[in-house]
């Protein structure tokens, strides 16, 4: 009750007086009724108001009580200057907000944990080396007859987990035309044992449900879809689902919160990995293998057995390599074992983003850094107004400490309230900048709540920045020198020395802002501006799939069926879309000999495509109906470039090796280079192959439609052929349509975003740096108005008075320049790999920061100089 | 020596006492009550009873409410707590100690 009451107190504080005063008053007049004299009577008792003090210093808690009343007072402070204070709270608030954005998207990417049990003891098995490309890797894919071993190896030491890589995969409910999409995963059974996960409806799988390959067609929902796709009805439990040609029955739902272990990716569905059709195959990595160690365990020894048996099948493998170059050999044998952490999941998406979230996080700091900078300013500047207040305060008795928490308190009230308002803007923006990370159709999926990880930052963030800001305002407050402030000789030199300090700072962080910013946009013009070899206009990529394999010749017809089709111009077949991110890839033999150890790109494509595509040939033909694969092929230039030594190779055979064996591929034409895989590396050395096949078996199940139609907006025609393929064939169904256009910009998402978060951070960053540097200007015109006067009087002219007025400040400012130069050159180099030919040594690249901020200092300085110019010197030396 | 505030730390024992004895009593019944009990030997100032008083009421010894005389003045009265009664036993004893301690050193020096 006690502490309670005293604060209660603190805040019934007239009501407390009063009654402190009543009783006093009733004492007073029972000694009178009792016949002591009232003037006897009321000197005994001594000061009232030190009796109050007393008692009410007893009833509650004095320190709350001064934080309250100087929560009052800052208040009334804030509100004198509403114009100010708001300006403070709003550059803060953004600062803050776009932090604790960055920090939600951070964590929810990189750091939460996953919700399992004891994710610190949970690793990823990955193989460090150089990889078939020639570069260093870290693979994290792995084979199931090896993770089968190594399972056996460590049994005793940690759990083996094989969790397969997320595929967002066609399934139905029904018949075939209700097809839907869904994330799917393959799990070890013992999985969600291991994890200690329980179930929210029906069972999990255990290890009986993962023994024997393709024999437990059983499927676990995750609670989110179940919540999505069937809200939530315990009927699904039992229902049946099919996949590929398999039809699962749906055993249980996994508890709530869980959608796999791919941060960025929500699982859907969660299947055995016996129902992976790889799973007896040595040659298929397809999942990646999780080490989950047992209590007590130590990461370092359970890796050294783990070695053994993988080096053997090393070993075991290496020896039917065909076609490979020893160095590529013993590059595979070099292969090393790691153990990575991975108590936060482990995802594609993780690797894409994790330095592009770091140079957001960096943004982000700088621009929290210049608004502190600039609230400092701004109560400095307001310090040296309230001097002879602070001075008047210690002059009564006022300590030291109670004048360092009165300015404290007012920029805690400051910071709270910008935090308040920046949570409402990080809870808009987090989602919002998540949403862009994927194309729009196909959403990243990042778990944002806001629990107390988010809370705990916020409140960490809104102490740091009151210190941040408040602490050097504070200190010089407290210690005012009574007697010389009050006679008004307080000394404004130092004053302005650590404003335009600060203003340095501010330029610096502002230029490093600017520069980083410059760089991400260079990045995304170049790439977006990149050729890609081929046209996109008008393209509509519609990937197919056939019930089961079927004859080129069918797909053919198919083709033909749409080409009728009105609104459509040409129709083509590939495999898949280029830079769709599938790829196909081995190495090059002459006369059964490796060329070298690059590796070429295969693509499979009807007669036509090239010509669809808009890809122009050099020399040679285009296929015919009767060319199949293996026989004919058509190479780019690098191709040619890279294997023939340039020369025109058309006529000439390679060799591709195909399992034990080798396709013999004759080259029929050769066409101009256009991008496969992505828009940052060089164009690959590509052969485009015949789709049709020489070995029946070879028959493929899916292709994709390249249809380029006569309307500006291709994906008008999207709906009709969609219904037009199964009209065409029945056993053929479109599984996904999107633009070539959408292809090619899926390429440069990340790029694009971290332009567009560039764009936003430069601008508030100049805007924040411009109001920083006009207001200690105009504090400093304010401030040395006398002196101004006097040296108009005796004859100074305009310009010199400018520029007295803004030397200094742009003496800052050109100080700031140069170490933002510094700090952004050191930083740059932590970027590299999120550039693409953009250097941060290019002139280009450090002039517009330096030219933008000058050109923000010029403008920011104009009102100050034109208030100096104007001073009439008469009127300013009569008020002194 | 003076009379006044000769109590030396035993003001909360005496108004603990006296409300023990007698609930239910205002701030000048307390301090007439020390003076008249101790045969004007002790006296209570106005100065330190009541900080004492809200003190101890703060502390959860006594409670304190309001009422109204006959002539419509309002009187704040004070009774004991449980919590106060536990404390009056310490108080007690404690006292009990330092007489006898003193006791002691007179008789031995």
């Amino acid at each position: 009750m006690s502490l309670w009451s005293r604060i209660a107190n603190v805040f019934r504080n007239d009501c407390l007086s009063g009654e402190i005063d009543e009783e006093l008053q009733s004492h007073i007049e029972e000694a009178v009724t009792h016949g002591r004299d009232p003037v006897e009577a009321r000197r005994a008792f001594g000061s009232p108001l030190r009796q109050r003090e007393a008692s009410r210093d007893v009833k509650l808690a004095v320190w709350l009580d001064s934080l309250r009343a100087d929560a009052v007072f800052g208040w009334r402070q804030l509100m004198k200057r509403k114009v100010t204070s708001a300006a403070a709270i709003l550059s803060l608030a953004l600062a803050i907000g776009a932090c604790t954005a960055a920090f939600r998207l951070i964590d929810a990417m990189l750091w939460r944990p996953l919700p399992v049990s004891h994710p610190e003891r949970l690793y990823v098995l990955a193989q460090a080396g150089i990889g078939p490309g020639g570069n260093w890797r870290i693979s994290e894919s792995s084979e199931y007859p090896l993770f089968r071993q190594l399972r056996a190896a460590v049994k005793d030491q940690a759990e083996l987990l094989a969790i397969s890589y997320s595929s967002r995969t066609d399934l139905t409910y029904g018949p075939d035309e209700e097809m839907e999409k869904a994330w799917r995963q393959y799990v070890s059974g013992w999985m969600f044992d291991s994890f200690g996960l329980k179930p929210a409806a029906g069972r999990l799988f255990t290890e009986i449900d993962d023994l024997t390959p393709g024999a437990h067609p059983v499927a676990v929902l995750s609670y989110d879809y179940w919540t999505r796709r069937f809200n939530k009805n315990p009927k699904a439990i039992g229902r049946t689902v099919r996949i590929d040609s398999t039809l699962y029955e749906i055993v249980g739902v996994a508890p709530e919160g869980f959608t796999g272990t791919e941060p960025g990716v929500g699982i859907d569905i969660f299947v055995p990995t016996m129902m992976n059709p790889y799973v007896t195959r040595s040659d298929a990595s397809w999942f990646r293998p999780f080490v989950q160690l047992k209590p007590g365990v130590a990461a370092q020894p359970v890796l050294e057995r783990l070695r053994v048996p993988f080096q053997a099948n090393q070993e075991e493998r290496s020896k039917d390599f065909k076609g490979r170059s020893r160095s590529v050999i013993a590059n595979f044998l070099h292969q090393k074992l790691i153990l990575e952490p991975a108590g936060s999941g482990t995802s594609d998406m993780q690797k894409d983003y994790r330095s592009a979230l770091a140079a957001l996080g960096v943004l982000v700091a700088l621009v929290l850094l210049i608004a502190c900078a600039n609230v400092a300013n701004l109560m400095m500047a307001q310090a040296a107004a309230r001097a002879r207040e602070m001075a008047l305060r210690v002059s009564i008795g006022a300590g030291r400490w109670r004048l360092v928490q009165l300015v404290l308190v007012e920029s805690a009230m400051l910071a709270v309230l910008a935090a308040l308002v920046g949570g409402w803007f990080a809870w808009w923006a987090a989602p919002f900048v998540a949403g862009r990370i994927r194309p729009a159709n196909d959403p990243a999926h990042l778990y944002l709540p806001a629990d107390w990880r988010v809370l705990a930052f916020g409140l960490a963030l809104t102490l740091c920045v009151t210190c941040l800001f408040g602490l050097a305002p504070a200190l010089r407050a407290s210690s005012v020198e009574p007697a010389g402030t009050l006679k008004g000789g307080d000394d404004p030199h130092s004053r302005r020395r650590t404003m335009h300090s600060l203003i340095a700072l501010q330029v610096a962080f502002c230029f490093v802002v600017l520069f980083l910013a410059g760089l991400f946009v260079a990045t995304s013009g170049r790439l977006s501006h990149q050729s890609t070899g081929f046209s996109s206009e008008r393209l509509l990529t519609l990937d197919a799939v056939a019930a089961r394999p079927q004859r080129q010749a069918l797909w053919q017809q198919v083709a033909d069926r749409l080409r009728a089709a009105p609104g459509v111009e040409t129709v083509a077949i590939s495999a898949w879309p280029l830079l769709s991110g599938n790829g196909s890839n081995g190495f090059i033999m002459l006369n059964g000999v490796p060329v070298n150890d690059t590796l070429a790109y295969f693509l499979g494509v009807s007669p036509g495509w090239l010509d669809t595509m808009r890809i122009p040939f050099v020399d040679g033909r285009d296929f015919r109906a009767n060319d199949t694969s293996p026989n004919a092929a058509i190479v780019n230039q690098a191709f040619a470039r890279t294997y023939f030594n340039g020369a025109d190779p058309v006529g000439k055979w390679f060799e591709r090796p195909q399992g034990t064996a080798f396709a013999r591929y004759r080259i029929v034409g050769l066409v101009r280079d256009a991008r496969y895989r992505n828009m940052r590396e060089p164009i690959t050395p590509t052969a485009y192959v015949p789709l049709a096949q020489s070995d029946p078996k070879m028959d493929p199940a899916s292709e994709t439609f390249i249809v380029r139609t006569a309307s500006a907006n291709p994906l008008a025609l999207a709906q009709f052929l969609r219904r037009e393929l199964p009209r065409a064939r029945r056993e053929f169904r479109v599984s996904n349509i999107r633009t070539q256009q959408e292809l090619v910009e899926q390429q440069t998402i990340r790029e694009r975003l971290l332009a567009m978060l560039g764009y936003f951070f430069a601008g508030v960053a100049l805007l924040l740096a411009g109001i920083g540097l006009y207001g200690v200007l105009d504090y400093s015109v304010l401030q040395r108005r006398r002196e101004i006067g006097i040296r108009m009087a005796i004859g100074a002219q305009a310009g010199q008075i400018a520029r007295s007025v803004t030397a200094d400040a742009f003496l800052m400012v050109l100080a700031g320049a140069l170490a933002g130069l510094a700090l952004g050159e050191s930083l740059a180099r932590y970027i590299a790999s999120l550039l693409y030919q953009v250097k941060p040594g290019d002139a280009a690249m450090l002039v517009y920061p330096a030219c933008l901020i000058l050109a923000a200092a010029l403008v920011a300085a104009v009102p100050a100089v034109i208030r100096a110019v104007r001073i009439d010197p008469i009127a300013t030396l009569r008020q002194e | 020596m003076s009379k006044t505030d000769s109590l030396q730390g035993s003001l909360d024992l005496l108004v603990l006492k006296i409300l023990s004895r007698r609930p239910g009593l205002h701030g000048y019944a307390i301090m007439t009550a020390i003076k008249d009990r101790s045969g004007d030997v002790l006296r209570a100032e106005e100065g330190s009873l009541y900080p004492a008083l809200h003190r101890m009421e703060e502390a959860g010894w006594i409670r304190a409410r309001w009422i109204t005389k006959e002539n419509g003045r309002r009187s704040r009265i004070y009774d004991l707590t449980a919590a106060g009664t536990k404390q009056l036993d310490a108080e007690e004893s404690r006292w009990q100690e330092v007489i006898s301690a003193v006791d002691r050193v007179l008789r031995t020096v």
